[in-house]
Order: structure tokens, then sequence, then C-alpha cells
């Protein structure tokens, strides 16, 4: 039975990366489908629930080549200038998640302390986005996986489709983020 | 034809303007650099510049704040490298870099009392009108640079994270900062020489 659903999730995962399933994107679809393996946790609020990855399980995320553009924001509930731009990721999530854009937050918060601070921040903000939290302490190993280029620093995005990919270490207004994201789907 | 060499023209010219932007932006240390001195302001108000310490070998230039969760995580381990490597001749030498007007917690104020809550063993310096950081090209709290005192100078051997776990200090495999001043102390080759971490973007 286990090898069974195995088997379907690999050929879920196959056909998604043919591109022979096209999945429409719908208000918080189950991401986790795009992830290269399962949580190693689940976070579970009062309305909202959290999966917690592993490096490995972002970059099934990271890599895909769909038909989609992914905008991927890492962030953490402390870090002040990340939390400033949030509003325009959420903003650029409502005007394009029917466009075949995919919005998702990051966190890097203290996994030990998500559910005292990400959990009830995500609630009272009612965050559309996708909320993930990477829990990978191992930060020299996957950080360059993202991208080569990035130092550290948070707030840090990727843009990425199958033809075209952007790294920004740095604050977006909304203006600017649209901008940047316009370049990718026309 | 005409459109063809304007594109190409405007074509060469995002090339080169993006090339000489991302050059500017990447500005900083890198291994083998000659690391200026600097004279910034001390928590006990007294002025602090590494060309003080006489008989260190090197020095362990971290910059870091109140401010930031990753640079708090790191506090107790920060104190735990001055104090071994202070008698060996390596002190630490902390800056906070970030503009206080921006993040109030970092304050100098506040900065003396989260070094006297702390017991901070090494001296705490606020990089006042934020020249220091962009020199080295510090990038985040916290980002270590770890110096080399010889006669040409200060050389910068090391760059990046304290060691490879932020979140618990009894699960680091790698303590980077701790093997490269002991390879630097003994005139051996450092292994890792650049790491990078998450951590706070600079407040300017």
């Amino acid at each position: 039975m286990v090898r069974l659903s195995f088997n379907i999730i690999l050929m879920l995962l196959l056909l998604a990366g043919c591109n022979a399933a096209p999945e429409k994107p719908t208000e918080k679809e189950d991401i986790s489908i795009l992830m290269a393996s399962q949580p190693k946790k689940v976070l579970k609020g009062e309305r909202v629930t959290i999966r917690v990855y592993d490096f490995n399980g972002l970059e099934g995320l990271l890599n895909r080549e769909d038909d989609k553009t992914y905008v991927v924001n890492f962030w953490a509930t402390w870090c002040k200038p990340c939390i400033e731009e949030l509003p325009s990721f959420e903003k650029l999530n409502a005007k394009y998640n029917q466009e075949n854009v995919t919005v998702v937050l990051v966190s890097l918060d203290f996994p030990s302390r998500a559910e005292e601070l990400l959990i009830p921040f995500v609630e009272n903000r009612n965050l559309k986005s996708h909320v993930l939290l990477l829990d990978d302490p191992k930060m020299n190993t996957w950080i360059p996986k993202v991208d080569k280029e990035w130092s550290g620093a948070i707030p840090a995005t990727v843009i990425f489709n199958r033809d075209k990919r952007g790294f920004y270490e740095k604050s977006f207004t909304f203006n600017e983020l649209e901008k940047e994201l316009l370049g990718f789907i026309n | 034809m005409k459109t063809f060499k304007t594109l190409l023209f405007f074509g060469l010219f995002a090339v080169l303007s993006s090339f000489i932007v991302s050059r500017f932006y990447n500005d900083g240390y890198a291994i083998g650099d000659k690391a200026a001195d600097f004279k910034l302001k001390n928590i006990d108000g007294k002025m602090v510049s590494l060309s003080d310490y006489k008989d260190a070998k090197g020095y362990l230039v971290i910059f870091t704040c109140n401010s930031c969760p990753y640079a708090v995580a790191y506090e107790d381990r920060i104190i735990a490298l001055d104090k071994k490597y202070k008698e060996l001749g390596v002190p630490v030498i902390a800056i906070n870099p970030n503009n206080p007007q921006v993040q109030p917690k970092d304050s100098f104020e506040e900065m003396k009392q989260r070094a006297a809550e702390k017991g901070f063993t090494y001296p705490y310096l606020l990089d006042e009108g934020q020249k220091i950081f962009p020199q080295y090209g510090a990038k985040r709290t916290p980002h270590c640079f770890l110096l080399e005192k010889t006669e040409e100078g200060n050389i910068v051997r090391y760059i990046g994270a304290i060691d490879d776990n932020y979140q618990d200090a009894a699960s680091v495999e790698t303590t980077y900062v701790a093997n490269a001043i002991e390879a630097m102390l003994a005139g051996k080759e450092i292994d890792v020489k650049n790491t990078k971490a998450i951590g706070c973007s600079i407040k300017i």
C-alpha cells in the first residue's frame, strides 16, 4: 500500500514535471504537491496550516518547469523590511493568481518559535499567498542553491518560470514587483 | 538595419551597465584583500581602532546588532570565541552597522544596555555614518571578517558565518570561524574561506 501510494506520488510528480497535467490555479491550492518531499512537520493553527520543509523539499518547487510563473519570497516575522513589503506580495498574488502566477512566502522564522510567532502572524494578517516554513540550518549548503549571488540577507525574492529566472536581494514596492513580474509573463 | 543597430547599441549598453552596477553592488572585500582600519566609538565612549591592539595576531571583526534574532542567537557563541581567541591574539571586534534611526533597537543607548545584560567581553562599536560596513562589504548581521595582521597590513582570511547551525549551538557540525582562526594561527591554509548564512539585511 505504501509502495502503491509512493508510485502514485511519483507518477504525479512526473506528470507535473512533463507538464502533461497543467494544474488550474485556485486560491490556496495545496502546494505540497509542488514540493520534492513530504513536509518534516505540519503546524496547525486555528485557521491556517503551515507545512515545514527542509531545503530538499523546497528545491522541488524552485526547480519546477511548468507553465506557471513562481514568485518565491524569503522572509521572517522578525524581519522589518520583509514585513513592510509583504502587502506588495499579497497584492501581486490577488491580482495575478488567476494568470498562472503562484506567490509563495518562505518563512525563515525560528522553527522553535513558529507556533508562537508565525501562525498568529499569518492568521492576523489573513495572508492569502502560500506560506511555508523552511527549517534547514545548513545554510551554507542551501543558500547558494537558491542563487549563487545571494549573501543570505533577507528579504530576498526569486521569480522564475521555465524560460527565465531572476533573483533579487532587495525590498520591493508593489510597482517595482509588478514591473518585474510583467517581464516574466508578457 | 538602423533599428537593428540601435537595438544592438541599447543591448550592449544594458549589458555593460548591469555589469557595472553589479560590480558596484558587490563591492567589498574578497579573501586576500587588505582591510582598512577604522576609528569607531565603543559603548564605553572611547574610540577603538584595530591598531590599538599592539600584540594582536589578527582580529575577528563581526558586524552584528541587537535587533536581529540571528545575531542574538549567536551572542553567547561570540562571547565564547572572544574569550578563547583573545588569549591567543585574535580578539573579537563587534560593529553595529545599522542606522539607529531606521532601527531604534540598535541605538547607542540600547547597544550599551544589551552589552551590559549579556556581559560582552569585546568592544561593541557603532558604525556612525555607516562608512565602514560598505567598505568591508558586510551584507547582513551577523557577518564575520577574520583578518590576519601582517607586515603588509590586515589581510582578510575568512568571510562569512560563525558556524553551520544558528538554531542550536549543540548541533553545530562545522565551526567555520574557529577552524579558520586555528588554521590561521598555525600558518596553515584555511579550508573553508567563504560561507553564507541567513541574516538580517543592514538597515540604512
